[in-house]
């Protein structure tokens, strides 16, 4: 069963065309890039998912919840993490633990359970009672991730959660989306570093609102004729530039 | 319900850890009363006069030894001819001179008729016109005080009386109004900054995506300040009760009620203004220009509304702490009860709803 299934979502704010009949599904377990220029519409179509703004027309469900009718319900079945990082710098790791952990209903013990599991996974236990304003950037990143799927959410949104970072942090952080997925946990994640767009299962490409591709980063170098998806994305900005 | 009490557990945190909000939290409010009681005053107390004293007899120094014993004034100088009169207000050393004309007690005893003549330094015209007025009534104290004793001419009468206020005392004054700009500057103020830091450190969009409702985002920002202010408003009261002996002669619960309407009112004017800014930067200089200076200026606080022109003084009418001025004076100093405040209670709650329906309608635009 696909978890997101997006048909012809369209959003207009006026004469403006944000997001323009897209159309695309995302199975269970599956890594999703969300690739587009800034302004191609990312962000719009993001949040029209995560039920914070009404489509203008088309149809979508996130776990299996309508995109218009059910937002609640979506919101409690997925995690969002920021290129921000969504965690509050004074508060320590396990304060900010607690605090998600509130948010998305869990009861205190579930949350003690989970907030031992999540340090111990990220061998940061001696790190729980330190300020987040007082890790590195890359830790951060982590708790921020870990946190974001505290609920076991169905589906994770990321929204360029790799800003800012080095390759080698990256990667690591990477590896931690990898066994997210494995476990079962979609992941929808946007970004416009191209060699993130090579660790995704499948990506998409906006451009002016629309997806004009859609495939496995190996097809869709192949179908460019591309040896990297650098190559690909410049070559449909290309394209719609000189139309 | 738990998710409401994490929230304001987790705001607690915020301003317990943030030695900047701490200070001004609790540092605010006891120097803005001392300054306000102290410092800025406008109280009169041993003013520097001078005297030119031409006809020496008992009458002239009765009042003037009237005048020096009131605690009001200090002479500092005594002068031997009019020419020296322009050259002490020219050095600034006196605020006042009081001259005798030659043969003053004569002329009162025969003619029935004395001038006294007081000259005042009119550059600060506030003082002056205090100064002139404390003078002048206590030379009439004195006039009445020795016509009774000699014999029985009918004088006019004047008696004063400084209703609520017998010591004319201007820390009376400003206590309410201090008492508004803290709340408006802890309650609104950082109401407003606190959200707008959350949507700078990109937490608000975590907030909004979680399933966390908006109203307890907003009422669990806002406990917090509300809870502050109300501890604010008590120390204020507190040091003006015990260190200017401000009586208050209104029941403690209705000027509780106010503080509460104008603290909710400022709460809500807090969030519309993070309403419309995405940064603290903004936040800040939104809530001065936009509360700060009209509080100050255009309340009653400092300013009399009513010596004010026209279109100002409809103007004053838009800005909350003007009613809450209003409203507390009544209570702590006059001591009336609900029937003089309930218009101002009814303008403050009013103020509150359309602030927030204007938020909700902000928020929604945002996000939609």
């Amino acid at each position: 069963m696909n978890t997101i299934i997006a048909d012809k979502l369209t959003k207009r704010f006026g004469d403006f065309t944000a997001v323009d009949n897209i159309t695309f599904e995302v199975g269970k377990g599956e890594i999703f890039g969300f690739l587009g220029a800034n302004g191609a519409g990312k962000t719009t179509a993001m949040r029209m998912l995560c039920g914070l703004l009404g489509p203008t027309s088309g149809k979508a469900t996130v776990a299996g919840f309508d995109v218009y009718k059910q937002s609640e319900k979506i919101k409690r079945n997925i995690g969002y993490m920021s290129q921000k990082f969504s965690l509050y710098n004074d508060l320590t790791v396990k304060e900010n633990i607690e605090f998600y952990g509130t948010v998305y209903g869990l009861t205190r013990l579930q949350i003690k359970e989970k907030t031992t599991k999540l340090l111990e996974r990220l061998q940061m236990i001696s790190e729980k009672n330190k300020f987040v304003k007082d890790l590195p950037l890359g830790w951060k990143q982590k708790i921020s991730f870990s946190v974001a799927i505290l609920h076991e959410p169905k589906i994770v949104f990321l929204d360029e959660p790799t800003g800012g970072v080095d390759p080698i942090t990256r990667r690591q952080f990477w590896e931690l989306i990898y066994e997210t997925a494995d476990e079962g946990t979609t992941v929808f994640v946007t970004t416009h570093y191209m060699d993130e767009a090579e660790y995704c299962n499948r990506v998409s490409i906006m451009v002016d609102g629309r997806i004009d591709a859609l495939g496995s980063p190996q097809y869709l170098k192949q179908k460019y004729n591309a040896t990297s998806m650098d190559e690909v994305f410049y070559m449909l900005a290309r394209e719609t530039a000189t139309k | 319900m738990k998710q409401l009490i994490s929230f304001t557990k987790k705001e607690f945190r915020h301003i317990l850890r943030d030695r900047r909000t701490l200070l001004i939290v609790f540092a605010m409010p006891v120097v803005l009363v001392i300054l306000f009681g102290f410092a800025i005053t406008n109280d009169i107390k041993n003013a520097e006069i001078a005297i030119l004293d031409n006809s020496n007899d008992n009458l002239s120094t009765g009042i003037i030894n009237k005048l020096t014993s009131s605690g009001y004034f200090i002479k500092v100088k005594t002068l031997q001819s009019n020419n020296e009169l322009q050259q002490v207000f020219r050095d600034g050393q006196i605020k006042l001179a009081v001259v005798f004309p030659e043969k003053f007690s004569e002329s009162y005893t025969h003619n029935n008729k004395a001038q006294v003549q007081l000259i005042a330094d009119a550059s600060d015209l506030n003082t002056a016109t205090i100064l002139i007025n404390y003078a002048n009534s206590i030379i009439l104290n004195y006039q009445q005080d020795i016509s009774k004793s000699t014999s029985n001419k009918t004088l006019f009468d004047t008696t004063i009386k400084m209703l609520y206020n017998p010591e004319m005392k201007s820390v009376f004054m400003f206590v309410p109004g201090v008492l508004a700009l803290i709340m408006l500057i802890v309650s609104a103020m950082m109401t407003a900054v606190t959200l707008a830091k959350e949507k700078e450190m990109g937490t608000f969009r975590v907030l909004t995506v979680s399933p966390l409702k908006p109203s307890t985002i907003i009422i669990g920002k806002v406990i917090p300040y509300l809870a502050l202010s109300l501890i604010n408003a008590c120390i204020i009261i507190i040091l003006s009760m015990f260190i200017f002996k401000m009586p208050i002669h209104g029941s403690l619960f209705l000027m509780f009620i106010v503080c509460i309407v104008f603290l909710l009112t400022a709460v809500s004017l807090g969030i519309m203004i993070s309403s419309m800014v995405d940064t603290q930067q903004t936040a800040i200089i939104v809530s001065i220009i936009g509360l700060f200076l009209p509080t100050i200026l255009l309340s009653g606080f400092i300013f009399p509304i009513d010596n004010m022109p026209f279109i100002l003084q409809i103007l004053c009418q838009i800005f909350p702490a003007k009613w809450f001025i209003e409203a507390i004076k009544n209570v702590m100093i006059k001591g009336t009860g609900i029937e003089n405040v309930w218009l101002q209670i009814l303008v403050l709650n009013l103020m509150t709803m359309v602030f927030i329906t204007v938020s909700i309608k902000k928020f929604r635009q945002r996000n939609a």
